[in-house]
């Protein structure tokens, strides 16, 4: 099938098989930042904005994108930098695998919930799962990110 | 693995309706959020995004959710947080993370029927109903107690109720998929609702438990007791990986005793 999309504010033409996920078609285009992680769902690595909104890539048909606007992380590199640095100055960078989906969620509550609780960046980003920090370096990262203030 | 021969995505729900029966692997797309969970060969998936079923409305006596409404806007939508202390928004919130959340539609989590759906006891207890293209209107209840038939769940439709109502699960994880949960609704009028689900088959409501709670305005610890023993009994439990028919048995008691007390914490 052909479609028409824009990735990272290119505009394309494509084409994709109808049971063909939009992980493998970003991958394919070089947006290799996404990464494949569980590929059932569970684990938000491959997460990726679609007009604004935060979804998992791995379970996104690629012909339901058409017309749409999908960001990566490779789009928001700018925005992206800011907050890594508090990620890298907390320890809390590891193996870096599930990295781009955290930061695309985690911009994407930026946007999202204005002055966010502790509770609510809790809430917001239990759907990305790090098998290497125990996420307290990350929890640490957002909130200085974010300046939330700290619980005694 | 899953493989689609054919993608369409209709402008109209008659066009979408007449593909979806013209054969048999022909299916309708939910968020599909699970998709990879199994297998199939689709021969056409019916994608229902351009039908306009993306809607959270309120009237004077109703609230309509469109099929294609996610299990996201649920959360956050005003009106669905506003009615019957956020019910629906708190059954939903434990959903696997907001980037799943923002794909799994209603339709489709309605229509599955999933035994494990966190949405299904909430809209159980407030005597939601279904509005399927070819079925008509029909109760909830009665739908996910009816055979599988092929048609398009076009939208929810939830009563006004007047009254408060509470989610509770028992799960080992936040994200997980529920071990055992369930709603409870208490009305202004002292009626009273309890449904029970991931028994592990589809949720269910306990009449029997929920009627002993009915008429009074207040309920004694031995009329609660009571109660949570009525609905462990009156309801099947099964064993899966997430926990053993004895297990979900036991915290149904449990369940129902915590709901309970949640809503007195409401009227508060």
């Amino acid at each position: 099938m052909n479609i028409k999309l824009t990735i990272n504010n290119r505009d394309m033409e494509i084409d994709v098989d109808p049971d063909e996920f939009l992980v493998d078609t970003l991958r394919k285009y070089g947006c290799l930042s996404v990464k494949r992680g569980c590929d059932t769902g569970s684990c938000g690595l491959c997460a990726v904005w679609i007009d604004e909104k935060v979804i998992l890539s791995c379970t996104y048909l690629t012909v339901r994108a058409a017309g749409k606007s999908i960001t990566t992380l490779e789009g928001v590199e700018k925005e992206a930098k800011e907050f890594t640095d508090f990620l890298a100055s907390e320890g809390a960078d590891q193996c870096g695998f599930c990295a781009p989906g955290f930061i695309m969620t985690v911009l994407s509550m930026k946007k999202e919930i204005i002055n966010p609780s502790e509770e609510d960046i809790l809430h917001y980003l239990n759907g990305n799962l790090c098998r290497c920090t125990g996420y307290k370096g990350q929890i640490r990262a957002i909130k200085k990110y974010l300046k939330v203030p700290f619980q005694e | 693995m899953i493989t689609i021969k054919e993608y369409v995505a209709p402008a109209e729900i008659k066009e979408a309706y007449e593909i979806l029966v013209s054969k048999k692997k022909n299916v309708i797309l939910g968020g599909c959020g699970f998709i990879k969970m199994g297998s199939a060969n689709i021969n056409t998936a019916i994608d229902l995004c351009n039908l306009s079923l993306d809607y959270i409305k309120e009237e004077e006596n109703e609230i309509f959710i469109g099929a294609d409404t996610s299990l996201r806007d649920l959360e956050i939508n005003e009106i669905i947080k506003k009615y019957c202390n956020g019910v629906i928004s708190e059954a939903v919130s434990n959903i696997v993370g907001v980037q799943f959340r923002n794909i799994a539609r209603v339709g489709a989590s309605v229509f599955s029927k999933y035994g494990f759906s966190d949405l299904i006891p909430a809209l159980l207890v407030l005597d939601a109903k279904v509005k399927l293209y070819n079925g008509g209107l029909i109760e909830l209840e009665r739908f996910l107690e009816s055979k599988h038939q092929k048609d398009i769940l076009v939208e929810v439709v939830l009563p006004k109720k007047r009254g408060q109502a509470v989610f509770n699960s028992i799960r080992k994880s936040s994200t997980d998929f529920a071990i055992l949960n369930g709603a409870m609704f208490k009305g202004e009028d002292n009626s009273c609702k309890i449904a029970i689900g991931a028994r592990p088959s589809r949720a269910k409501l306990a009449v029997k438990a929920a009627s002993l709670l009915e008429k009074k305005e207040i309920n004694s610890e031995q009329d609660i007791l009571l109660a949570a023993e009525i609905a462990s009994e009156e309801l099947s439990f099964g064993t899966n990986l997430r926990g053993s028919k004895e297990y979900r048995k036991d915290m149904c008691k449990v369940l129902v005793k915590r709901m309970n007390k949640e809503l007195g914490d409401h009227h508060d």
